[in-house]
């Protein structure tokens, strides 16, 4: 049986939403069972992109192999560079997202 | 013909939510990329698509309707419902109690009324379905 894709897309603040750290457990606990994850980030979400953010999961998924995007209009609409940002997340646009929603056995979850 | 398509559930009401705009840009998207899209509206969504809906000057900048420019979420959809004519086709319904509860049955054209049983059917023949939620 083939394995499931699973693709979070995280568009809460993290400064403001405690429970981003429950998506981020979640693509840890996932990947670490050999599942191929990623999280998308996207509005408020990227905010855990700038490399200086504290507490930031950006790191942690990115350590466990799991895939980070981030929105490249989410990010220019924050005013974050490409070159603020945080070792694992790599910038992409909307259609990457939708390239991943449409491949097979692949599971969106939006928070 | 397109082989692929993306059913997306979308909640927010017009100009409360970044959703929103995160939604009609996952469309235009996906029918850029050759892929069908359907759009189920649901609760306050469903008002993304009244034809009532009118763009505004800005009075605190001192700009005028012209100078403003400002978009509706009603255009943006026509602009979509344009964009996905035929193929790849966009096809956008608007739950019919959820109308019905807020007054807002005067759509704009191609928008159709359907219920959440529509909804199960347009994600049983996706290739995925995502559904963005109210926060």
């Amino acid at each position: 049986m083939a394995q499931s894709h699973y693709v979070f897309i995280e568009s809460r603040d993290p400064f403001d939403s405690t429970d981003t750290t429950f998506l981020a457990d979640t693509a840890a606990e996932l990947r670490q069972r050999g599942r191929p994850v990623t999280v998308f980030l996207v509005q408020n979400g990227v905010l855990a992109t700038r490399a200086g953010a504290r507490g930031s999961h950006v790191a942690r998924l990115a350590g466990a192999g799991v895939s980070v995007l981030a929105d490249e209009f989410s990010l220019a609409e924050r005013g974050i560079e490409a070159d603020e940002l945080a070792a694992g997340a790599r910038p992409c646009g909307i259609d990457a997202l939708v390239d991943l929603l449409v491949q097979p056995d692949t599971k969106a979850v939006w928070h | 013909m397109a082989e692929k398509t993306l059913t997306v559930a979308v909640m927010d009401a017009p100009y409360e939510a970044a959703a929103s705009t995160t939604a009609l840009r996952i469309v235009a998207a996906a029918l850029t990329r050759g892929v069908n899209v359907n759009v189920f509206a649901y609760e306050g969504a469903v008002s993304l698509t009244m034809k009532d809906q009118t763009p505004h000057a800005n009075p605190v900048k001192g700009t005028s309707v012209e100078e403003e420019q400002h978009p509706t979420t009603k255009d943006l959809v026509a602009a979509l419902l344009a964009l996905g004519r035929s193929e790849p086709k966009l096809t956008w319904v608007n739950c019919g109690l959820c109308v019905d509860e807020r007054g807002a049955a005067n759509a704009i054209d191609g928008v159709k009324r359907g219920s959440p049983a529509d909804f199960l059917q347009l994600a049983l023949a996706s290739t995925n379905t995502l559904v963005i939620p109210t926060r």
